[in-house]
């Protein structure tokens, strides 16, 4: 594991590299899913990534998450470089997810889901934690704070105590998001957020997220398939086809690259 | 110093010395292998066609053969009786799948492996009752199974192979073959292979569900009955069987649970395994390791290689 | 009408988070309680004790074991029995080097012995799941029991291979042993059972119960929000184990008074825990009562209340009637409600609200 610190990351300005990948890439088998991508996100952007199925989108989170490990390529956030990420790692550092097929903990309440994102920073050892009253007490009290701050923010106080598993769609979505935010992370990857949602919804959830980013200075990494929502609401993009990258840059230049029209018109290459 | 000689010298030194006795003991391996193997086989094919993990395969094991074993009993002859016993299967797989799996048909996985357990018990209380609880020996000569045994010079010594062992060796290829023909060649096979997939894309293109159930649970069952009567035929056959049938779990997870060549090489090897260790190494620790060292085994395999020799690797999506 | 929530705001956290935040629920736990310490000891018979209470409560201790593994944090256990057997053993080993120190003390210690136990069998639970974690678990009950039977050190070199329970005191009243009265042990028991069942709800309300159940619904995704789930699982195979070894001290020593451990620890026994807790309630405290009460008086019922009925019934057919009813009834739960009866419990609580409107 090389750990070459190239600036303290706890000084990170916004408009610093938080994320670069360098040359990864990732096969499953003799199935490619990403050939030598490379790209960076910047502290306090949204930096979208598009592409047709298969283009290796999820993939390429995984592989930011610790989830996938690359066969080649770097990993370097908030200024260390490593050759694979951890889970563990990734999450403890301030990287936070929401997932394509809402992962949500189908048994647990909303309220519930959202207090285990805060598991991370919850420190009371299993011996106060078996007494309950004391210590463990004080601090599922002071999360609990924190927790009730995001479900207001998401607006979803009404559903607080609901078993997740009964929630309309769009509401898990909501959750997710509520659960990704309990971690208050560096930067948040979200995997289609909008997927299977309405117009209303998609711009409850597009206010949610610029106002994480403009409220919370949260650096968001967001998988979209809804143009409209890509060109509002992201700084910059990077198009991947194939597993391999594109186009790289802010929307409007994105927009017009002849490359990224043919790879969503099918345009054979 | 003297007890890690015990331990990893003596043994091999005791197989040199007297190979014929380590022929014999291959060979009693092989033959518990062969049983394990179709017990093994019977789990693959439900598995692999409903996606339903059956722990009462053990117990369908017994329960067809005492089926079996009551029919001649009331003196029907052999062939009839083999006949009405494999109707009792029919309908035991026409009965589990309305009653069990009907009502589960979207439920996960480990609730019918849940479910299961409940078959389980059903039949041993169905079969306590009706046969009774003692053991009960299978009428072999009526089978036209071969009595006796062979002796085979080797290595100064000899070694003694029953040929009712034989014949359930070759029952069993025979069987084994006809199965990976039915799967790999028919058109039943592959709706079958369809339906373990994915039970509502199966659906979405006209395939028969329940009658799939039917068909892959019967198969099971004359798989059940087969190694009942071989088992039977050795020994005899009892509600300790069912204990026994637990053995193939392990083959299962050295073989794959969804491979039928799996099932068979897994069955071996956990066959000759636990004999060979039973005998040269039980000594040592007391006797009596057979009762756990095919789990161990398994375990071993579990922690290198997840998916058994066999079995897809499974890449998990999110 | 008795059974509504109107009027009880919660104005803070810690009240909302309470494990009965409804007033009625309280009282009905404080009813319970003192049925169990004041009540049922003054009307229940000898017999009674022995027969249905004790081991009630000996199977509940089990079945809230098993259930923190395999319903909070859906780790299936076929070796239930097997840890069970380690507590006895462990507890009889202790007593017999150190008979001075009081048996209660011990029968907690030997839970330690039995977790740390669980705790290796569970290392293989990190790369293995489902059915396969089930197959290493039945390497552990087979191991185990076989270690029972030929390890003699731990029945202390007894000819009949037996664990022999001698008298046991506190406070000059024999608790264990020949001499220890069916109410005594009765109340010993519940002690016990009441403190480690407040303790399991205390893990299970806060934040290791959480992680449990994140680990359980979707792994992958509690393992990408921070969760350890290495260090989840075998915390959840050490404390299951400590319950099960707990139980079975409490089975030899306070119910049982020694005896042939093989059968009392085998894997029909893992089996029989694993039915109370899939009837009872996965993922439900009040739900391991339910299905330990369900299982262990059913054969009791059977075997009196249908000859009082007029139907005659054998003792083996009574048996085999329990199989086939276990059978049924798992099969039938799993079809109506997976969430067993403790669900159904649920289920009846939020009809009482509406009681006695409909809707």
């Amino acid at each position: 594991m090389n750990v070459s610190v190239q600036s303290n990351p706890h000084t990170l300005a916004k408009g610093d590299t938080l994320l670069a990948v360098e040359n990864v890439s990732l096969a499953f088998g003799g199935v490619k899913a990403i050939t030598d991508v490379s790209f960076d996100i910047k502290k306090g952007e949204i930096r979208a990534i598009i592409g047709p199925n298969g283009a290796g989108k999820t993939s390429m989170l995984n592989v930011i998450n610790g989830f996938y490990h690359p066969q080649q390529g770097r990993i370097t956030f908030k200024g260390e470089t490593r050759q694979k990420m951890r889970p563990y790692v990734a999450a403890s550092q301030g990287i936070a997810r929401t997932f394509q097929n809402v992962a949500l903990f189908k048994g647990m309440s909303t309220l519930d889901n959202i207090m285990a994102g805060r598991t991370l920073k919850m420190k009371t050892g299993l011996f106060w934690q078996l007494w309950r009253h004391g210590p463990a007490m004080r601090e599922e009290v002071e999360h609990r704070h924190v927790v009730e701050e995001i479900i207001d923010f998401l607006e979803i106080q009404a559903i607080r105590k609901t078993p997740v598993g009964k929630l309309p769609y769009g509401l898990q979505k909501r959750v997710e998001l509520g659960r990704a935010l309990a971690m208050e992370p560096d930067l948040l990857l979200l995997d289609e957020p909008m997927a299977g949602m309405n117009l209303e919804e998609k711009e409850d959830m597009s206010r949610f997220i610029i106002d994480v980013n403009t409220q919370y200075g949260t650096t968001i990494a967001l998988i979209e398939h809804d143009m409209g929502v890509v060109m509002d609401l992201s700084d910059r993009v990077v198009v991947l086809e194939y597993g391999r990258k594109i186009a790289d840059g802010t929307p409007a230049a994105v927009k017009s690259d002849q490359k990224v029209i043919d790879a969503y018109l099918g345009v054979p290459h | 110093m003297h007890s890690l000689y015990m331990v990893l010298i003596d043994p091999f030194v005791q197989m040199v010395s007297a190979p014929d006795l380590f022929l014999q003991t291959i060979w009693e391996g092989l033959v518990a292998g062969v049983l394990y193997a179709l017990i093994a086989l019977g789990f693959v094919l439900i598995f692999k066609a409903s996606g339903v993990f059956n722990f009462a395969q053990g117990m369908m094991v017994v329960f067809a053969g005492l089926t079996l074993i009551a029919f001649q009993d009331l003196g029907v002859p052999a062939p009839l009786a083999l006949i009405l016993a494999v109707g009792v299967m029919y309908l035991m797989a026409v009965t589990i799948e309305r009653t069990v799996l009907r009502p589960l048909v979207n439920q996960p996985d480990i609730i019918l492996f849940m479910a299961t357990f409940g078959i389980t018990y059903i039949l041993i209380g169905v079969g306590e009752m009706i046969f009774g609880g003692e053991p009960k020996d299978v009428n072999t000569k009526a089978f036209m199974l071969p009595q006796g045994s062979l002796e085979i010079p080797a290595f100064g010594g000899f070694v003694q192979l029953q040929k009712i062992d034989i014949a359930a060796a070759i029952i069993a290829a025979l069987m084994i073959g006809a199965l990976a023909f039915f799967f790999q060649k028919t058109r039943i096979g592959r709706a079958l292979r369809a339906v373990a997939d994915s039970h509502k894309a199966a659906l979405s293109v006209g395939i028969s569900l329940n009658q799939i159930w039917v068909i892959v649970w019967f198969a099971a069952g004359i798989v059940a009955l087969v190694a009942g009567i071989m088992w039977g035929a050795r020994s005899n056959v009892s509600f300790a069987l069912q204990v026994v049938a637990l053995k193939a779990l392990p083959v299962l997870i050295l073989g794959g649970f969804t491979s039928i060549p799996g099932a068979i090489i897994g069955g071996l090897i956990i066959g000759i395994g636990e004999k060979i260790g039973e005998f040269y190494w039980g000594p040592l620790m007391g006797g009596g390791i057979e009762s756990w060292l095919a789990y161990l085994i398994a375990l071993g395999f579990l922690l290198f290689r997840p998916q058994g020799l066999f079995g897809e690797k499974i890449i998990e999506r999110i | 009408m008795f059974y509504r929530e109107a009027g009880q705001y919660k104005t803070s956290y810690p009240s909302d988070m309470a494990v009965f935040p409804i007033a009625q629920d309280r009282i009905g736990i404080g009813l319970i309680l003192a049925a169990a310490f004041i009540f049922i000891p003054m009307v229940a018979s000898d017999f009674i004790m022995s027969s249905v209470m004790i081991p009630f409560l000996v199977f509940s201790l089990a079945a809230i074991g098993l259930n923190i593994l395999t319903g909070y944090t859906g780790l299936i256990s076929l070796g239930t029995g097997a840890f069970m057997g380690v507590g006895a053993y462990a507890c009889y080993k202790l007593t017999t080097i150190f008979p001075g120190v009081n048996i209660i003390v011990w029968i907690i210690v030997s839970g330690f012995f039995s977790a740390f136990v669980g705790i290796i069998f569970g290392i293989p639970s990190l790369r293995i799941k489902g059915f396969y974690l089930a197959v290493a678990t039945l390497a552990a009950q087979f191991f185990l029991q076989w270690c029972f039977v030929r390890i003699p050190w731990l029945y202390n070199y007894n000819a009949s291979g037996a664990i022999e329970v001698g008298t046991r005191t506190l406070f000059g009243i024999p608790i264990v042993g020949p001499n220890a009265t069916p109410e005594v042990r009765y109340y010993v028991l519940l002690c016990i059972v009441v403190a480690l069942t407040w303790i399991a709800s205390n893990i299970v309300h806060g934040r290791i119960g959480r992680s449990w159940m994140a680990v359980r619904d979707m792994d992958i995704a509690a393992e990408l929000m921070g969760i350890k789930l290495l260090d989840t699982k075998l915390l959840a195979f050490a404390v299951s184990s400590f319950y099960a070894g707990v139980a079975g001290a409490c089975m030899m020593f306070l119910w049982y008074g020694g005896g042939e451990a093989s059968d009392a620890f085998n894997i029909n026994q893992s089996f029989n825990i694993l039915f109370m807790v899939i009837i009872g309630g996965l993922g439900s405290l009040i739900g391991s009562f339910f299905g330990a009460a369900f299982i262990s008086m059913l054969p009791t019922v059977l075997k009196f209340g249908l000859p009082a009925i007029g139907i005659p019934l054998s003792g083996a057919t009574a048996e085999h009637l329990i199989h086939i009813m276990v059978g049924g009834l798992i099969i039938f739960f799993l079809i109506v409600e997976p969430h067993g009866l403790a669900r159904l419990w649920q289920i009846g609580k939020q009809k009482l609200r509406m009681w006695p409107f409909p809707y």
